[in-house]
């Protein structure tokens, strides 16, 4: 396309993303806010950082949803990579548009279906088999890893498919074992798709409420629900101040991965440019 | 097939066959069922009793739905607000997405990247933020009253506005990314061919840009629409008592009515209505996945 932006473009542009962060930037400035009301200035403080810090509970969920989340997003980044190619190099087999279609419809099933579905399995399997034994982390764990699958799909066939093929085909005529053309050639040439699948899996399953909600168990408590059950009681200044430390290694994770991948990028063999 | 490729096919596709399709089996058999006061809260469709192999097929479940005229409304309702929704967030996203494809290719990235950065936080925190911001005593009232504007407040919180405000900010960058990969992809001579043609830009775009971003707005509208139907969150934390949407509906008879079987039989006439949405948004996402 071309390459003019007009200053009304500008102006949509500008009004666009001031009402894409207002709403951010004034939960961050509200959480130095010294009031216990969360909409009225009372002052600067940062006494709800220490009370967040204090917070026995809502550091257990945390450290909760973090491994959680850790492991979902590196068994998805695995499950993923693994479809991405039965998705674009393995060609047809049977039974392909089956598979294709359990790739796209977590992205936008409704996290209700999806939640009562996975603890009816679950609750189901208890019953038959007896496992899994009890819900908990590891319930939680198995319903993310199955939804990150499917956005680490995406992520990583687009990369997959951008690839340029000719490398892959010279490893193999040079005689490489196909294990060995992916892990020396693919491997490190879908490494930024991996990484920013990884990440957007790690997130996805950091801040899901609906799905762990139903598959969870006692004891088993992620962030999500601590913050969804004391938003319920009203607002509190302790949330701001959580909120303000997510955005705050939101922002330093994404753009440090964004920042890793372009210079992966820059190095890595280009294809040239031309047909799409 | 070698062994190889039989397992890098294989693993994937037991792993969602197990946790992604069967489940939706086993919550199809439970809408048949009846709520039992056991462990697990449900009754078993085959009984063997005094030599005896009796399938119970309950349909009662799916009358219920149609009787209790809460169920229907609440369908109806969450696919007009979720459409209505999709809509506003098509109308918002298309400029931002025209602009940013047309922005010079250094600042496209980094633009791109601040659209997406917000959905990096967390869902329920953002949703959270426009409670402060619309209710009552909240930042626009106080901000209006102030200003001497108006001197009651008006009421947005736990209406169905706040409803919609929160599903587009909230699912507006997933409207923005399929419409700006499918305005890249545009063939800049198509439209310098109708410039050169004498169009005016506004023709050009409607006669050009318009319908070749088509399969980019059934996209988006999708990935908007059909999460937006059984959305649970916002309108749990913004909607109120009064918005009626389904997926609030089905937490509600799941968590506190306890009734696994009919919590199973909305589910299942929600996948049933999202059937035809869901296959739109598949056809768009295999062509984009194999082509």
């Amino acid at each position: 396309m071309g390459h003019k932006v007009s200053s009304l473009g500008k102006t949509y542009l500008t009004l666009g993303f001031i009402f894409l962060y207002l709403p951010i930037f004034i939960l961050i400035i509200f959480s130095f806010n010294e009031s216990k009301l969360v909409t009225v200035w009372g002052g600067f403080s940062t006494k709800w950082y220490g009370e967040l810090l204090n917070d026995k509970q809502m550091l257990g969920a945390a450290w909760m949803s973090f491994k959680i989340a850790f492991l979902a997003a590196s068994i998805a980044v695995v499950l993923g990579a693994l479809a991405s190619i039965v998705m674009v190099r393995t060609g047809q087999f049977k039974g392909k548009a089956a598979f294709a279609s359990m790739i796209t419809a977590p992205l936008v099933m409704p996290e209700v279906i999806t939640g009562l579905s996975l603890l009816l399995l679950f609750v189901a399997m208890a019953q038959t088999i007896g496992w899994p034994a009890g819900r908990g982390m590891l319930t939680i764990l198995i319903a993310h890893v199955t939804f990150c699958t499917a956005f680490v799909t995406v992520v990583v066939s687009s990369r997959l498919r951008e690839m340029d093929v000719s490398l892959e085909e010279a490893a193999r005529d040079l005689g490489a074992p196909p294990w060995k053309v992916f892990f020396l050639v693919t491997l490190p040439i879908i490494a930024p798709a991996l990484i920013s699948g990884w990440l957007l899996a790690f997130t996805l399953s950091l801040d899901d409420l609906v799905i762990a909600s139903f598959v969870s168990g006692p004891g088993s408590t992620t962030l999500p629900m601590v913050v969804y059950s004391s938003v319920r009681l009203g607002l509190s200044p302790k949330i701001n101040a959580l909120a303000t430390i997510i955005v705050l290694l939101a922002t330093t994770g994404v753009l440090t991965a964004w920042w890793l991948a372009r210079r992966v990028e820059s190095k890595s063999i280009k294809r040239p440019t031309g047909d799409s | 097939m070698s062994w190889g490729r039989r397992s890098v096919i294989g693993v994937p596709y037991l792993w969602l066959t197990l946790f992604f399709f069967v489940p939706f089996v086993i919550v199809f058999k439970i809408s048949f069922s009846e709520m039992d006061y056991a462990i697990p809260p449900y009754t078993n469709l085959l009984t063997w009793a005094d030599e005896q192999l009796t399938l119970s097929l309950n349909f009662g479940n799916y009358t219920y739905l149609f009787t209790d005229d809460l169920y229907i409304r609440a369908y109806l309702s969450s696919i007009r607000i979720a459409g209505i929704a999709t809509i506003i967030c098509l109308l918002v996203a298309y400029p931002i997405a025209y602009v940013i494809a047309r922005a010079p290719a250094a600042t496209r990235n980094a633009l791109l990247m601040l659209v997406i950065l917000p959905s990096w936080t967390s869902f329920l925190i953002r949703i959270y933020a426009w409670v402060g911001i619309l209710k009552n005593n909240g930042l626009i009232n106080n901000f209006l009253m102030w200003l001497g504007i108006i001197d009651q407040p008006i009421a947005m919180l736990n209406t169905e506005f706040a409803v919609y405000v929160g599903i587009v900010y909230a699912y507006l960058p997933f409207m923005v990314l399929p419409l700006y990969t499918n305005l890249m992809k545009l063939d800049n001579s198509l439209l310098e061919a109708a410039a050169d043609l004498g169009a005016p830009p506004w023709k050009v775009f409607m006669s050009v840009t318009l319908p070749l971003s088509k399969a980019g707005m059934i996209a988006g509208s999708m990935l908007v629409f059909i999460p937006s139907v059984g959305e649970f969150i916002i309108p749990d934390m913004l909607g109120g008592a009064e918005t009626l949407m389904i997926g609030k509906v089905l937490w509600q008879e799941f968590f506190n009515n306890r009734d696994w079987p009919v919590a199973s039989a909305v589910a299942i006439v929600m996948l049933l209505l999202l059937l035809l949405p869901i296959s739109l948004f598949h056809r768009y996402q295999t062509r984009e996945l194999e082509s």
